[in-house]
């Protein structure tokens, strides 16, 4: 495996930063491009930027954030937010995104996976997937930047994760949602039945709140490992986790 | 200096036109034939599929023009994998510029595919900007054979040519433009 990743996600609402708990109550953490910059400065591996309302609004991400980011950061980052077609993941390719990240329109059409992964490659396509835990299993929930908006989706995560990389998805990030922001550790058991279940890159996202859930997101497989409300409040320092995460035993980018 | 990035007309070509723009360079992007030879430097960027990417450059009638640039060239990511006889990718064959072909790399447990993420490059004699050891991003699900072209490599279950060079052509699997400061060493070291 490459070195394993450490990937802070910064939610963008309106063209600022922003962060909730459990997906509500979202206050403002900053300037986008500021915080981009103070990321990679501290040795993050990559980032990823949600437009949290784009879907739920029916709109497409602001472009214009997209191209500063690119022009400013020299590490790979993934844009999401309501890229719903061909044209407006192609246009956020075009303002200098490495790979965009599909989620509730990949529930819409499952097709425009496989239209993206042909004309760009697997490599920039990422699915993201809210899974939920209920009755016993894992559940795929759509529309969940907006609580209003959120909905069942009535499909098993399982399923739902290996029928996207038939279809060309080139890496999955998975958020389990009770996690969000709650900082009590990633889902271990569930991130581990989806590395297990699927040969592309696994994220895991929802829960990080020490540098000790890190290690355990890597020990189970995990490519990369996704935070953000440990980054934005300076919980944890990018440094001082790469360097506990290489004392034990992990390889990390330094 | 006039440098050209080469427009295939679909993909990803904003990251690379971007990086340039922060060493101060404002490159042009050109499918025109008589533009390119006219440019100083020339970069052949990564646009998705091998196939696709082939079938664009015969339709705007630049399979001869990029064999025959005669100034420093560069191929990223799949423009280094056109570069080759052939890719597996869609069945493809490519510029022929370097011989070998291009195969998929096969997923294991613990070594997912696309090979996406940060991999540490083993750099022979050559001064290519880089040092053994850096690490440079890769985001790739095909690779080049080994072969007396590389010059410097990455392991993933086998060993995959990080950097090429014949004659005038420099191609990178890797993406300098987002493999912070070892990336801009390598890129540094091409436009000098």
């Amino acid at each position: 495996m490459s070195a394993r990743r450490i990937i802070p996600c910064l939610d963008v609402k309106y063209g600022r930063v922003v962060k909730g708990v459990q997906f509500r109550d979202h206050r403002d953490a900053g300037d986008i491009v500021e915080q981009a910059m103070r990321y990679r400065d501290e040795g993050a591996d990559e980032l990823v930027f949600y437009d949290i309302t784009a879907s739920a609004e029916g709109r497409s991400v602001d472009l214009a954030w997209v191209r500063k980011v690119a022009e400013t950061i020299d590490i790979p980052f993934a844009v999401a937010g309501g890229l719903c077609s061909r044209d407006k993941a192609a246009a956020c390719l075009d303002c200098g995104a490495d790979k965009v990240s599909i989620n509730s329109p990949a529930l819409e059409r499952p097709g425009l996976i496989g239209e993206l992964a042909r004309e760009f490659g697997s490599q920039c396509v990422v699915l993201g997937v809210d899974s939920f835990e209920a009755n016993g299993d894992y559940w795929v929930k759509q529309y969940t930047g907006s609580p209003d908006a959120t909905r069942d989706t009535g499909r098993r995560t399982l399923d739902w994760v290996r029928e996207a990389c038939d279809r060309g998805a080139g890496e999955v990030v998975l958020n389990c949602m009770r996690r969000d922001g709650v900082r009590t550790g990633y889902d271990i058991p569930h991130t581990a039945a989806v590395v297990k279940a699927i040969t592309v890159p696994v994220i895991a996202s929802g829960g990080a709140g020490a540098p000790e859930h890190f290690r355990h997101a890597f020990e189970i497989g995990a490519s990369g490992a996704l935070a953000a409300t440990v980054f934005h409040e300076r919980i944890i320092g990018i440094p001082k986790l790469k360097e506990f995460l290489v004392s034990c035993g992990i390889e990390m980018r330094l | 200096m006039k440098l050209a990035i080469v427009d295939l007309g679909c993909g990803n070509i904003g990251s690379v036109r971007l990086a340039f723009r922060r060493f101060g360079l404002s490159p042009f992007v050109t499918a025109d034939p008589e533009q390119l030879a006219a440019a100083d430097k020339v970069v052949l960027p990564g646009v998705g599929a091998a196939g696709f990417a082939m079938e664009r450059i015969q339709a705007l009638g630049l399979r001869e023009p990029l064999r025959s640039l005669k100034q420093p060239a560069l191929g990223i990511c799949l423009g280094m994998q056109l570069l080759f006889d052939r890719s597996e990718e869609e069945d493809v064959d490519c510029l022929g510029i370097i011989p070998g072909a291009v195969r998929a790399l096969e997923p294991e447990p613990e070594r997912p595919v696309p090979h996406m993420g940060w991999s540490r490059v083993h750099v022979g004699n050559q001064d290519l900007g880089l040092r053994s050891g850096d690490y440079v991003y890769f985001a790739h699900s095909y690779a080049c054979d080994d072969g007396p072209a590389t010059v410097a490599r990455a392991d993933y279950g086998r060993p995959i040519p990080a950097v090429v060079r014949t004659g005038n052509w420099l191609g990178a699997q890797f993406h300098p433009e987002r493999s912070g400061e070892a990336g801009a060493r390598f890129l540094q070291s091409f436009l000098q």
